[in-house]
């Protein structure tokens, strides 16, 4: 008999409002433990928003958030942050603390909320540099790196603390085609070896079916539609599908 | 404001309960040496000059009466009350108020105070305790700092221009100089360390706009906390004069 797979995050009519302006129209989702799931949608679409609610960075109106079967937006602070360590996030600018070199960001969860010593520390930092190619540029400070490898740092830090779930906003947007493969190839690499489950928001097609397991598209503040990227691949749903075919033209223009 | 202050607070009391220190010492030592060291040089020399022209102009005018013996009582005593938290209170709310303003607004619109909540590490706690406590306890020193530097200074040109002996001018502070004048001055300078913090931080935490917005924050910082230490200054000397005279 097959086990029931386990649900990891689950969100249930999440709507969030700013001011009169409706992002989030009741956006329900779930996602199994090791799943890939690629959120798509426009631009301005409210999917790094999406994030920002899975992250506790922002409260929805309405909705619940469910991680570990627990209500992120009814948690108390101290239960909030202690869930927040089992979540790592990759931001679209990378978001390094730029007044720290590329050991201590990658540290930086370490030293704050772990009772590790500054050898075990290290040992983890080179680890985790390791895994994105990056350990000769540990003492290097964010703005002497390139975009692709702000980013790689980027998810050494969201690494560090070892997470269940890895949120990953545009992680190729910006990136020359290998720097995108290479996190692309991470991404899966993650899910594979480390069992890690991950979310990927992303309007870069190419990046989106070589990494997901499953796939969502926000439109106008709800997921209209939700399946694997074969499903996607042959879908009717006529705003999906200009989605995929603007992206295919796009592609063969620059072909 | 109040909202800062609780969620630091709320964040302090949740490391404490952890049992983990709600602050990195190398973070608050690091700061202290910002404000406290760096700002030596620019408080000497004010406070010199100050205190040098108090006592000039003073001076000049008591001659007239027949009283310029009373220079060292007036510039030491005005100094240590009031010149010297005041004029401590606004370098720093210049020189470290709008550093902190621009640090945390550029970290805000980086992204990078999002990314230290997202780590579950307490942007507040980790961003703002230090940097206020740092302030804190470090405008009481460069208080006392800048009040020697102008009684200094007046000495010197009472010496050179208005014939009053170093010793002379020693032994009046000396006795003109009360506990509760020091005591004023030093407590309006910890309010007045806490005030600059606060607005600082406040202003930097609440940057929108890139920029453009670092650039608007970092003055009204400046602004209002200048504005607002002058103001408590009136209202500290009004309750002291009252209750204490």
């Amino acid at each position: 008999m097959n086990a029931k797979p386990e649900k990891l995050v689950e969100m249930r009519g999440v709507k969030l409002k700013f001011a009169d302006k409706v992002i989030l129209d009741g956006v329900d989702f779930s996602v199994q433990k090791q799943e890939i799931l690629v959120v798509m949608g426009l631009s301005g679409g409210g999917k790094s928003t999406l994030l920002g609610i899975l992250m506790g960075l922002l409260k929805p109106s309405a909705g619940s958030v469910l991680f570990k079967e627990e209500d992120l937006t009814k948690l108390s602070r101290p239960k909030l942050n202690e869930a927040r360590t089992h979540i790592g996030m990759v931001y679209q600018n990378a978001a390094l603390v730029s007044s720290m070199n590329v050991r201590d960001n990658v540290g930086l969860p370490l030293t704050e909320l772990s009772d590790k010593n500054d050898k075990e520390i290290d040992s983890i930092v080179d680890q985790k540099l390791d895994l994105v190619e990056l350990k000769d540029a540990k003492n290097k400070l964010p703005s002497e790196l390139s975009g692709g490898m702000q980013k790689r740092v980027g998810l050494a830090r969201a690494l560090a603390l070892e997470p269940e779930l890895v949120l990953f906003d545009e992680p190729t947007a910006g990136l020359d085609p290998i720097n995108g493969k290479h996190i692309d190839d991470l991404i899966v690499q993650l899910r594979d070896k480390q069992k890690v489950t991950a979310i990927v928001v992303t309007h870069e097609m190419e990046s989106a079916f070589a990494v997901a397991t499953r796939m969502a598209f926000l439109h106008e503040g709800k997921i209209i539609l939700e399946g694997t990227p074969e499903e996607f691949r042959h879908t009717d749903n006529p705003i999906v599908s200009k989605f995929l075919s603007a992206h295919a033209d796009d592609k063969h223009a620059k072909e | 404001m109040v909202w800062m202050v609780r969620e630091t607070a709320s964040e302090i009391t949740e490391r404490i309960a952890k049992h983990r220190a709600p602050f990195r010492l190398e973070h608050f030592f690091y700061q202290t040496n910002r404000v406290g060291v760096g700002s030596v040089p620019m408080v000497i020399l004010l406070s010199v000059f100050i205190g040098l022209t108090m006592a000039l102009l003073t001076g000049y005018q008591l001659q007239r009466f027949g009283t310029v013996m009373l220079v060292p009582a007036i510039v030491s005593v005005s100094f240590t009350r009031e010149m010297g938290p005041l004029f401590t209170g606004i370098v720093l709310a210049s020189r470290i108020g709008a550093a902190y303003t621009a640090e945390l607004g550029a970290m805000i619109a980086g992204g990078e105070v999002d990314a230290i909540e997202g780590m579950g590490i307490g942007a507040f706690r980790y961003l703002v305790t230090p940097r206020i406590l740092a302030i804190f306890f470090l405008t009481p020193c460069l208080t006392v700092i800048s009040v020697v530097s102008g009684i200094v200074g007046g000495m010197f040109i009472s010496s050179l221009m208005l014939q009053i002996s170093y010793g002379f001018f020693y032994d009046q502070v000396m006795t003109n100089l009360l506990v509760k004048d020091v005591m004023a001055g030093i407590v309006k300078s910890f309010l007045f360390g806490a005030i600059i913090g606060m607005i600082a931080c406040y202003k930097g935490l609440s940057v929108k706009g890139g920029a453009v917005g670092v650039g608007v924050a970092t003055t009204s910082s400046v602004v209002i906390a200048i504005s607002t230490v002058i103001a408590c200054d009136s209202f500290c000397n009004i309750v002291m004069v009252t209750f204490f005279p």
